[in-house]
């Protein structure tokens, strides 16, 4: 018979296995913030390519005249979008050796295919608005498709990527309703918001 | 009252059986390498308990070849899962009645 002390580590142990077993802990919150930096950078460009010398305050129906500006914006959205990658992979790739662990193991993978399917239904969504020129939900599109894709992917990972999940979701919704203000949106959905919770989860896990 | 030490498992006494149990009751299907590595056990040791689970038909195997490499794929049944948790509840009971 075992003693009760056993039992209670017996406990302890299926609590951690459950955990680690279906959450991958090792994304990096510093990587959040990083990503939110180049995306404010991103948009930065972006507002000097589109709006100015127009206040980005300032109602326009029709940001995008030139098909040049457009291919610009696109350009920079993929810039951001590669640079958050690489150092999102490379900051969690360090965590994950500093923990012990792989950084592609079963939770990882499952991680990255829940996220996929949102992304890429969402890409190519939004690729196609852009082509036939209804340039004005573009923005919101993509802060919807990509809260979608972070609350298919807090199953398998820290609480406060869902909850990011649902303010890009709802940031999204409102950025819908108010057409020609995309890009403060877009900078609020992919720079604050990212620098916001990144920091969250610095503090919480990454120290 | 019944003994609560009468409902334990003791199949599921054993630490590496309720963590291998825990993994395959939280997600669905997992693959042996995978399983030593979160478990962090030896191969043979994981191997012995893993055939224990499966005489008591607790998990079920699928093997298949990925890139020509074999893949052992482990699913909890739903015995398995119907154990799994008689077994938590007896020893919450056995911690219960101790305290």
């Amino acid at each position: 018979m075992k003693q009760i002390q056993e039992y209670e580590k017996d406990i302890a142990s299926i609590r951690n296995m459950m955990e680690r077993s279906s959450k991958f802990i090792s994304l990096s919150g510093l990587s959040g913030v990083l990503s939110g930096i180049y995306a404010l950078a991103g948009a930065t460009v972006a507002y000097f390519t589109i709006h100015y010398p127009i206040s980005p305050v300032h109602f326009r129906q029709y940001s995008l005249q030139t098909p040049e500006a457009l291919s610009k914006l696109v350009l920079i959205a993929t810039l951001v979008l590669a640079a958050s990658i690489t150092t999102g992979l490379w900051l969690s790739h360090k965590k994950a050796k500093k923990h012990g662990e792989k950084l592609w193991n079963s939770t990882s993978k499952s991680l990255v295919f829940n996220m996929a399917v949102p992304l890429v239904s969402g890409g190519i969504f939004i690729l196609i608005m852009l082509y036939t020129g209804h340039f004005g939900l573009a923005a919101p599109a993509c802060l919807i498709f990509y809260g979608l894709a972070l609350i298919q992917a807090s199953v398998n990972t820290v609480d406060e990527v869902r909850y990011l999940g649902f303010s890009e979701i709802i940031l999204g919704l409102i950025s819908a309703s108010v057409p020609g203000y995309g890009l403060i949106f877009w900078t609020i959905g992919f720079g604050v918001l990212h620098i916001i919770y990144g920091g969250i989860m610095y503090n919480k896990y990454d120290k | 009252m019944k003994n609560p030490f009468d409902n334990l498992d003791k199949v599921l006494e054993h630490r590496v059986r309720l963590q291998i149990m825990s993994v395959l009751v939280t997600n669905d299907g997992y693959e042996f390498s995978s399983l030593k590595d979160v478990l962090d056990v030896t191969d043979g040791n994981l191997a012995s308990h893993i055939k224990a689970l499966e005489r008591e038909k607790y998990v079920s195997v699928s093997k298949s070849f990925i890139d020509r490499k074999p893949n052992t794929k482990y699913k909890i049944t739903e015995r398995g899962r119907t154990a799994f948790k008689k077994h938590l509840d007896a020893m919450e009971a056995v911690i219960k009645q101790q305290k």
